[in-house]
C-alpha cells in the first residue's frame, strides 16, 4: 500500500502513535481514535486499522465494524478539498438536488467520487444544521448558504 | 460561594457595553454560511481605516436566519440597533450614519432594542416588534445579545444563580421536586417528564452515575440545539451540573454531532473557563460537590441519536439501539445509571430553578409547560430560530411571525417532527402546539423542526425523501426496519416514476402499520408517518400519479411533459443550446420542437426561454 514517501509515512506513523498514546487505558476512545487517525491521513487505511486494533488489543473486525457503521469514515483516499451537499428535507424543498446535480456536471463526477486530479471529493449530507439558509453546502470547514446553480462555477473556482 | 455573588455584581456594574461605541456582528455557523465574515473583515477595515475607538466583537444567531447577515450597532446610552442583510458595500454608509452622526440608517434597520434608552423613532422595539412579539425567549433569550464565548457575561446576565441556589439551598429531592412542579417534558422528541427521569435515576442502586446530553441532533431541518449550543454554552453545563447534582453523579458527557465544528469548540471553551472558576470540577463553589464534563463527537449515524445507540457509541462501540427495558436509568452508560436529556431540556433547567417551577408550569398548555424552540424553515418568508409558548396555533407561527409563504405562494404543507413525524395541511393550521395534539394529527413534536412547504412541493416526492433518509439510517438490527424501509421505498420509488399500481396504496398502509408496531426503536417505529400522513391528508396527490400519470407540483420527473408553444417562440435557439440532451431542434427563427424520448426532463430550456414558451405539464 501507498502511503505516501516514506518521508512523510514516517511523520503520519509517529503522529499515529501519539494519539494511540494519549488515549491509552481511556474507555470507550476507539472512535475518537479513528477521528485522529483519519484526520492524519485523510482516510483509514486498512494498515492504520489493524495497528489501532493491535494497540487497543481488540479484534479487527471490531475496528472495521465500527469504521464502516459511521459515515464519517472513509475506507479510501479522498481528494484534497470536500464538497459536502445537503440533501436535508429543507434543502430538498428549495433545490437541493438540483444544486447536486449542478455541482455534479461542473466537476463530471458523481456521489462519493473524486476528480480525476484529486482536487474534489463529492459528498452528500443529511442536514448542515443552516437550514435556514437553505440550499446549502460545505467545502472543507465553510459553510455556503443561499446557494443557485449559477453560483456554483465560481465558488468551485476558489478551490 | 460569597465570591461569584460578589464577582457578578462587579461585573453587573461594569456593564460590558463600556463608554465605547461597539459593533457585533453574528457569527454562528448560519451567520458565517451567509457571509458573516466577510463584513466582520469589512468592519474592521473602515474601523481602522478611519482610526475610530470602537469595539468589534461577535455574537450567535439572533434568530432571523432570513436576515443574515446581522450587525448590531450600539452607542454608550443609546439603544442596540440590529441591521440585516449587511454586506460589505453597506459598511462605509453604515459607520458613517450611524457611529460618527449618532443617526441609525432606518430602511436598513431590523429592530432595537433599547432598555432604558429612549428608542430610536421608526424602528420596531424587540419584545413588540411583529417577528417577536408573540415569541417568549427563555433558553433562546442570550443568543445573539451576548458573546457565548464569555463566561464574564452569562454571570452578569444571571449565570450560576441557580447553581448557587441549588447548592447553597436545596436538597437533591427539593431540585427534582422543584422540576417536577415545572412540568418539564424531555425536549429531545418523545416528550417524558423530565423531574421523572430524574427521579428514576436518583433511585436507581449504585455509586456510580453519569448524566449525558443528547446533542446529536440528526433531524434534517432542525437547528435549535446547534443554535443554543454556539450560542449559550454555559445553560446548557449549568443544567447539566444541576442533573447532576440531583442525580447523584460526579461525571457527565455531551455527545454532539460532528457536523458541528463550533458547537464543538464553544463547548470545549465553555468547559475549560468553567472548571477554571471552579463552577466544574472538584469541589465545585467549595461545597465538596464534584462534577467531571466530557465531550463525545458523534460520527455521523441519524441512529445514534436513539439514547441506547448513543450510549453505545459514547462507548465506542457501533451505535445500534437496544430493546429497553432496562432504561438508561437503570443501567446505561458502561452499565451504570444514566440520566439522559436533550440539550434544550438541560437548557431550561437554570431558568425554572431561579424563577421557580410554578413560573415555568404558568406558560404553555395543561399538559405540556413552558416554551419550545423552533426552527422554521423551507418556503416560507422569514425563516429562522423562534421560541413561543407551548399551545400557540401553527398558523399564528407560519403566518403571524414567518410572514407567510415565500413569493406569496399557496400553502401545502407544514412538516413536524423530521423523519419521525409527519405533513399536515391546511386546515390543520389552527391546531395547538402540544405534544398531544400534534400526535393526535399524525405528527409528533419532535425536536422542533418545521418544514413548510408550497403548492411546488410534491408530497409524495416528500415521503419518499424520508423514507430515502430513514432506509439509509436504518441500522439493520431489525428485521420490520432494514426490510420494511426497503420494500415502502421501492413503492414510492414506484410510484414517483409513473408505474404505481393502485394496490401500492393499500399494500403501503398495510406495511406502514406493521413496521410502525413491531420495529425495535423509535427509527423505525415511527419512519412510517411521513407515509401515513401524506396517504391521509394528500392521497389525492398519490393518485394523480398512479392514475393520471401526473405530479401535481411538477416534481417528479419522470411524469413531467414539456412542450414549446410554436405560436410563441421566435426561434431564437436558446433553449436548445441549453439542453444537455440534444433533445430540441428546429432552425433559426423557426418554432423548435423538443423530442420527448430524448427529452431527460432537467427544466433547462425553461429557464432560458425569454418568450414563456414552453410549458411543463
Ligand atoms: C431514531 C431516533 C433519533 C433520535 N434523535 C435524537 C436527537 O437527535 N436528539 C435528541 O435529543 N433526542 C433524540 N432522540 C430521542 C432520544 O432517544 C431520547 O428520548 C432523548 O434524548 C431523551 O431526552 P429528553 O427526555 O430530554 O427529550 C431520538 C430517538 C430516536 C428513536
Ligand atoms: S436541511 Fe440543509 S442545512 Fe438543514
Amino acid at each position: 500500500m501507498d502511503l505516501g514517501s516514506n518521508n512523510d509515512a514516517n511523520i503520519k506513523a509517529k503522529a499515529l502513535a501519539e494519539v494511540l498514546e494519549r488515549y491509552a487505558g481511556t474507555e470507550g476512545a476507539l472512535i475518537p481514535i479513528l477521528q485522529e487517525a483519519q484526520e492524519i491521513y485523510g482516510y483509514l487505511p486498512g494498515e492504520v486499522m489493524r495497528e489501532i486494533a493491535r494497540k487497543l488489543k481488540i479484534p479487527f473486525s471490531q475496528v472495521y465494524g465500527v469504521a464502516t457503521f459511521y459515515t464519517q469514515f472513509h475506507l479510501k483516499p479522498r481528494g484534497r478539498n470536500i464538497i459536502r451537499v445537503c440533501q436535508g428535507t429543507a434543502c430538498h424543498v428549495r433545490g437541493g438536488a438540483r444544486l447536486l446535480e449542478a455541482i455534479s456536471a461542473a466537476l463530471g463526477i458523481g456521489k462519493n467520487e473524486t476528480t480525476a486530479d484529486g482536487r474534489f471529493t463529492l459528498e452528500t449530507v443529511a442536514c448542515l444544521g443552516s437550514c435556514g439558509l437553505a440550499p446549502v453546502m460545505m467545502i472543507n470547514e465553510e459553510t455556503y448558504g443561499r446557494l443557485a446553480p449559477e453560483k456554483i462555477p465560481a465558488i468551485l473556482e476558489k478551490y | 460561594m460569597q465570591d461569584l455573588k460578589e464577582w457578578r455584581e462587579t461585573l453587573q456594574q461594569q456593564s460590558h457595553r463600556g463608554d465605547r461605541p461597539s459593533l457585533t456582528v453574528g457569527m454562528s455557523t448560519c451567520g458565517q454560511a451567509a457571509g458573516g465574515a466577510k463584513v466582520m473583515a469589512a468592519l474592521e477595515e473602515e474601523i481602522a481605516r478611519r482610526g475610530l475607538q470602537v469595539d468589534i466583537s461577535q455574537t450567535s444567531c439572533i434568530g432571523m436566519c432570513y436576515a443574515e447577515p446581522i450587525v448590531e450597532v450600539a452607542l454608550p446610552g443609546k439603544p442596540r440597533v440590529f441591521y440585516g442583510d449587511v454586506t460589505p458595500e453597506r459598511v462605509p454608509t453604515l459607520v458613517e450614519k450611524h457611529v460618527l452622526q449618532g443617526e441609525p440608517v432606518r430602511e436598513w434597520a431590523l429592530i432595537q432594542l433599547s432598555g432604558e434608552a429612549t428608542p430610536y423613532e421608526g424602528i420596531p422595539v424587540m419584545p413588540g416588534s411583529t417577528y417577536y412579539g408573540r415569541q417568549v425567549r427563555v433558553v433562546t433569550s442570550r443568543l445573539g445579545l451576548t458573546n457565548p464565548e464569555s463566561l464574564e457575561e452569562y454571570i452578569a446576565t444571571g449565570g450560576y444563580e441557580a447553581l448557587e441556589k441549588v447548592l447553597g439551598q436545596m436538597t437533591p429531592e427539593q431540585v427534582i421536586e422543584e422540576i417536577k412542579i415545572s412540568g418539564l417534558r424531555g425536549r429531545g422528541g418523545a416528550g417524558f417528564p423530565t423531574g421523572l427521569k430524574w427521579s428514576f435515576t436518583r433511585q436507581a442502586p449504585g455509586d456510580k452515575k453519569y448524566v449525558v446530553c443528547n446533542a446529536d441532533e440528526g433531524d434534517p431541518g432542525a437547528f435549535m440545539d446547534r443554535s443554543v449550543l454556539e450560542g449559550d454554552p454555559f445553560s446548557v453545563i449549568e443544567g447539566m451540573t444541576i442533573a447532576a447534582y440531583a442525580i447523584g453523579a460526579d461525571e457527565g458527557y455531551i455527545y454532539c454531532r460532528a457536523e458541528y465544528p463550533l458547537a464543538i469548540k464553544r463547548l470545549k471553551m465553555a468547559i475549560a473557563a468553567a472548571g477554571e472558576k471552579g463552577l466544574l470540577g472538584r469541589d465545585i463553589l467549595g461545597t465538596g460537590f464534584n462534577f467531571d464534563l466530557h465531550i463525545k463527537a458523534g460520527a455521523g449515524a441519524f441512529v445514534c441519536g436513539e439514547e441506547t445507540a448513543l450510549l453505545a457509541s459514547i462507548e465506542g462501540r457501533q451505535g445500534m439501539p437496544r430493546v429497553r427495558p432496562p432504561f438508561p436509568a437503570q443501567q446505561g452508560l458502561w452499565g451504570k445509571p444514566t440520566n439522559i436529556n436533550n440539550v434544550e431540556t438541560y437548557a431550561n433547567v437554570p431558568f425554572i430553578i431561579k424563577n421557580g417551577g410554578q413560573w415555568f408550569a404558568s406558560m404553555g398548555t395543561e399538559k405540556s409547560k413552558g416554551t419550545k424552540v423552533f426552527c422554521l424553515t423551507g418556503k416560507i418568508k422569514k425563516t429562522g430560530l423562534i421560541e413561543v409558548p407551548m399551545g400557540i396555533t401553527l398558523r399564528e407561527i407560519i403566518f403571524d411571525i414567518a410572514g407567510g409563504i415565500q413569493d406569496d405562494k399557496q400553502f401545502k404543507a407544514v412538516q413536524i417532527g423530521g423523519p419521525s413525524g409527519g405533513c399536515l395541511p391546511e386546515d390543520k393550521l389552527d391546531l395547538p402546539v402540544d405534544y398531544e395534539s400534534l400526535t393526535a394529527a399524525g405528527a409528533i413534536m419532535g425536536s422542533g423542526g418545521m418544514v413548510v412547504m408550497d403548492e411546488n412541493t410534491c408530497m409524495v416526492d416528500v415521503a419518499r425523501f424520508f423514507l430515502n433518509f430513514t432506509q439509509a439510517e436504518s441500522c439493520g438490527k431489525c428485521t420490520p426496519c432494514r426490510e420494511g424501509t426497503k420494500r415502502m421505498l421501492e413503492i414510492l420509488t414506484r410510484i414517483c416514476e409513473g408505474e404505481g399500481r393502485m394496490e401500492d396504496l393499500d399494500t403501503l398502509e398495510t406495511l406502514a402499520r406493521v413496521v410502525k408496531n413491531t420495529a425495535l426503536c423509535g427509527l423505525g417505529q415511527t419512519c412510517p408517518n411521513p407515509i401515513l400522513s401524506t396517504l391521509q391528508y394528500f392521497r389525492h396527490e398519490y393518485e394523480a400519479h398512479i392514475k393520471d400519470k401526473r405530479c401535481p407540483a411538477h416534481v417528479c420527473q419522470a411524469l413531467l411533459v414539456y412542450t414549446i408553444d410554436a405560436g410563441k417562440c421566435t426561434g431564437c435557439g436558446a433553449c436548445a443550446r441549453a439542453c444537455p440532451a440534444g433533445a430540441i431542434s428546429g432552425e433559426k427563427k423557426q418554432p423548435h420542437r423538443i423530442d420527448p424520448a430524448l427529452c431527460i426532463k432537467c427544466g433547462s430550456c425553461m429557464e432560458k426561454c425569454k418568450f414563456g414558451a414552453i410549458s411543463r405539464l
